[in-house]
């Protein structure tokens, strides 16, 4: 168990190495490199979170076991609004997503918000890949500490 | 078909698992992008130095504790309080220097570490030295001036040590030597 603020601590630090790192013309590759760090993650996490749970009936239910226990296993809290159009896309909403809870409410810091969910992206993205289901995980964010975390199935 | 879920008790805890492995994929993208131990081990430094800075101030506005006296309860409150509230271990502090000014943390299951395998080749590698870091930025910002610090970690020996030395914000020289050692279960 570590305490919470050492894990933001990480995630901060981790993200402003990559932009310190990087070349101007680089920055781009930021995104893709936290992304896929997360990825990493979220794909070890999701193997053990389930190891001693039952087989997941349907792709709903795996949506759900993302949202509730992964969810509060990482943010401390479930995502508060999951909506899908029953064709492959899932849109998870979090009105008070923990990476964004430090970072003023208002307009002006919107740009960073990119930084900071590219590595929840990528948790998402390899856990639901772990449980097998492919898929491309994108944040949007209208007012600052609401979130919304579209998930689309690629289906072959 | 009720799943269970791994919530903790405490509020302000985080899975642990989520911590070292998000540590884990950290230190091999270190790896990936310099391919060179020491620059790696400087790179962690750096990014616990600037985690130590933050993390004083979460320490002293949380912990309520006084002023330490002398620095054997410095020592203490590093391994009693600091480690306890935010790594949840307790190191073992061990091997005083005769003049009081020295002295070794032993972590013995180092959660860093866990589910850490490390490739060969890597053995100027130290794996937590973020942790290093963390410590000098944190004592820096209360009382001590760090001059000087380097560790090593070894799968093989399956302990780590790591060696900090201070001087007093009167500049003449504690020297004080921080050791880190982990033991891994092989």
């Amino acid at each position: 168990m570590a305490d919470e603020v050492v894990f933001e601590y990480l995630h901060m630090e981790m993200i402003s190495y990559l932009y310190r790192t990087a070349e101007k013309i680089e920055q781009d590759h930021c995104i893709s490199k936290l992304e896929s760090l997360g990825f990493r993650v979220g794909q070890s996490l999701s193997e053990r979170f389930t190891k001693d749970s039952s087989r997941f009936k349907d792709e709903l239910d795996t949506m759900k076991f993302i949202c509730k226990d992964f969810w509060n296993s990482v943010y401390k809290k479930q995502v508060d609004n999951l909506r899908t159009n029953h064709q492959g896309v899932y849109v998870l909403q979090d009105n008070k997503f923990r990476f964004l809870t430090q970072i003023s409410s208002g307009k002006q810091y919107m740009d960073a918000a990119p930084k900071y969910l590219a590595f929840p992206c990528g948790m998402i993205r390899g856990a639901l890949s772990n449980l097998g289901i492919n898929c491309v995980v994108t944040a949007e964010v209208s007012a600052m500490p609401a979130c919304k975390f579209q998930i689309q199935i690629q289906r072959l | 078909m009720s799943r269970q879920s791994t919530r903790g008790g405490d509020p302000r805890k985080v899975n642990g698992e989520l911590f070292t492995l998000t540590y884990g994929a950290l230190v091999s993208q270190l790896l990936k992008d310099y391919e060179d131990d020491d620059e790696v081990n400087k790179q962690l430094e750096k990014m616990g130095y600037n985690i130590g800075v933050r993390l004083i101030e979460d320490f002293l506005a949380r912990s309520n504790t006084g002023r330490c006296n002398d620095f054997r309860e410095t020592a203490d409150v590093i391994a009693k309080v600091g480690f306890k509230m935010y790594l949840g271990i307790t190191p073992v502090v061990s091997n005083w220097s005769p003049a009081g000014d020295e002295f070794s943390l032993l972590i013995e299951n180092n959660p860093l570490t866990d589910f850490v395998e490390l490739p060969p080749g890597h053995s100027s590698l130290c794996f937590s030295n973020l942790l290093c870091g963390v410590l000098k930025a944190a004592l820096e910002m209360v009382r001590f001036l760090l001059y000087s610090s380097c560790s090593f970690f070894h799968l093989s020996f399956v302990c780590f040590l790591f060696h900090t030395a201070f001087v007093s914000p009167k500049f003449d020289v504690i020297s004080l030597l921080v050791d880190f050692g982990c033991c891994l279960l092989c």
